[in-house]
């Protein structure tokens, strides 16, 4: 039976000193641990959730960097193509420049060389004239240094116009 | 002559046995004395040596106070200023003097600083020395991980307060109530384990001890009356859900609400006092058999002993279980009696929802 008398100074005493425990352990133990805990859980989600942005930032960086890689390439290409475009452009002005040029060249030479050798005939023709004409006079001075040759060549002279 | 010759030896016989009796190992009574409070705490006793620590004994009777060391009543025979510890009765084991008529009656009010007394101030030393500590290692490791006690203790402090607070309790309130249940879970998780350790400072029944249990459990229910708000009183009082033949003219439903509020704290003491009690009587019973054996001839109680230790270990290791199971139970029901007394009323916003 004395189990189940329960005895009122012990009853007391319970009281009493689980009073204080309960206080002094809500004051100086729960409050701090509580807190504790609650600041570290907090601080840990935080990092979670910043290293989770992080991470979106990252692949958001990614996905923009990939998006800056293709529009690079594309215009790489296009300013390649361009490039290859103007190339042949400019290849080709200068092809046909360049021949228009030679032909111009060609066509001016042989201007020249026609105006040279003209001119060289009419040298020539000049030159050969000049000597026939002194090889003339001389042949003439020749023949015409007696009188009777030069009367004669006259009268075959006169023969011969009025002939024609 | 032949008949006195006779009556000699069987009056021998007679004394002999008388003097057995009284050196009788008695199991109950051992039992009974290791499991309740005691005026003094009783170490070891060395052949006829008593080891024990005298505790201070306080009495008020018939308007005087009474005060010695429980250390007088052996010195005077069992009795000092006409009181003595009962030996039988609804008394056994407390301090009583004798009325006029020769019965035995307690003093007015027995304030004795008790074995239980004096080992519940020794857990609550150890409890504030062990959690200030770990508050403390929680100031200087501040957001860093924890260490040591800290780590060890850390899970179950997280357990009580996730676990059992706010879930029983909800998110809203648990805070509150958080400090009280994990402090009577510490409490009571260590006066288990206390109780377990055989040997001074361990050994004493705290939390088998009626009045402990009902002063932990009398702690919960004035908590739950104090924070029950208006729809608690109104399901003790009219239950919904319930038919109103149940409630008029008989309030029978009522009656039984009320009663509950009563017997759910009273439920709380009994259940942790019968439990750690009852593990502590199987322990000290198969202890016992080595005695009661070894009275009947040395080399069975040797014999005995082995079975006897085995199934002791057996029961410490699930006492030490009981001891977490018990101090979680204990918790959870407060918990879950808060949640209760503090829980809102959901009829108008279900009505909203449907």
């Amino acid at each position: 039976m004395s189990l189940i008398n329960p005895g009122f100074g012990l009853i007391i005493w319970m009281t009493l000193a689980f009073g204080i425990l309960l206080f002094v352990l809500a004051k100086f133990a729960w409050k701090p641990i509580m807190a504790a805990l609650k600041e570290r859980e907090d601080s840990i989600e935080n990092a979670l959730l910043a290293a989770e942005k992080a991470q979106q930032a990252m692949e958001e960086l990614k996905l923009g960097n990939e998006k800056l890689i293709q529009e690079a390439q594309i215009e790489r290409d296009t300013i390649l193509k361009e490039a290859r475009k103007l190339k042949d452009v400019i290849l080709n002005e200068a092809r046909e420049k360049s021949i228009m040029e030679t032909k111009n060249m060609i066509q001016s030479a042989r201007e020249q060389i026609t105006t040279d050798k003209n001119a060289a005939l009419a040298e020539i023709k000049n030159t050969i004239a000049s000597y026939s004409i002194s090889i003339a006079e001389k042949i003439l001075r020749e023949e015409l240094k007696d009188k009777s040759r030069q009367m004669a060549y006259a009268e075959k002279l006169l023969k011969e116009t009025s002939l024609n | 002559m032949a008949q006195h010759d006779l009556k000699n030896p069987v009056d021998k016989l007679e004394k002999w046995q008388e003097e057995i009796a009284q050196e009788d190992f008695k199991a109950g009574e051992m039992i009974i004395e290791h499991i309740t409070d005691s005026y003094e705490w009783h170490i070891i006793t060395v052949g006829h040596t008593h080891v024990s620590i005298p505790l201070p004994v306080m009495l008020y009777d018939e308007g005087e106070f009474h005060f010695f060391m429980s250390s007088e009543l052996h010195h005077n025979n069992g009795t000092y200023q006409g009181y003595f510890i009962s030996d039988e009765g609804f008394n056994s084991g407390k301090l009583v003097r004798k009325d006029d008529a020769g019965a035995e009656i307690r003093p007015d009010l027995d304030f004795s600083f008790t074995k239980n007394v004096l080992a519940i101030f020794f857990s609550i030393f150890l409890l504030g020395f062990i959690f200030i500590s770990v508050a403390n290692s929680y100031k200087k490791r501040k957001g860093k991980a924890p260490k040591g006690l800290q780590s060890l203790l850390e899970p179950i402090i997280i357990f009580v307060r996730d676990d059992i607070a706010r879930s029983s309790i909800g998110e809203k309130r648990y805070e509150r109530y958080t400090p009280f249940l994990l402090t009577i879970f510490f409490f009571i998780l260590i006066n288990n384990l206390l109780g377990i350790i055989p040997f001074f400072p361990g050994g004493a029944n705290i939390t088998g001890n009626i009045g402990v249990t009902g002063v932990l459990a009398a702690f919960t229910f004035i908590i739950t009356t104090y924070s029950a708000n208006k729809n608690y009183w109104v399901h003790i009082v009219n239950a919904p859900g319930v038919p109103w033949w149940l409630k008029i003219p008989v309030p029978l439903m009522p009656i039984v609400e009320i009663m509950g509020v009563f017997t759910k704290p009273f439920v709380l003491m009994v259940r942790l006092f019968a439990n750690m009690s009852a593990g502590h009587i199987i322990i000290l019973g198969f202890i016992s058999l080595i005695f009661i054996f070894g009275e009947i001839s040395q080399g069975l109680g040797f014999g005995v002993s082995i079975v006897s230790v085995g199934f002791s270990i057996f029961m410490d290791v699930l006492e030490i279980l009981v001891a977490f199971i018990q101090a979680y139970v204990f918790t959870l029901l407060s918990a879950l009696y808060f949640g209760m007394a503090t829980e809102e009323a959901h009829h108008s916003s279900e009505t909203i929802n449907h």
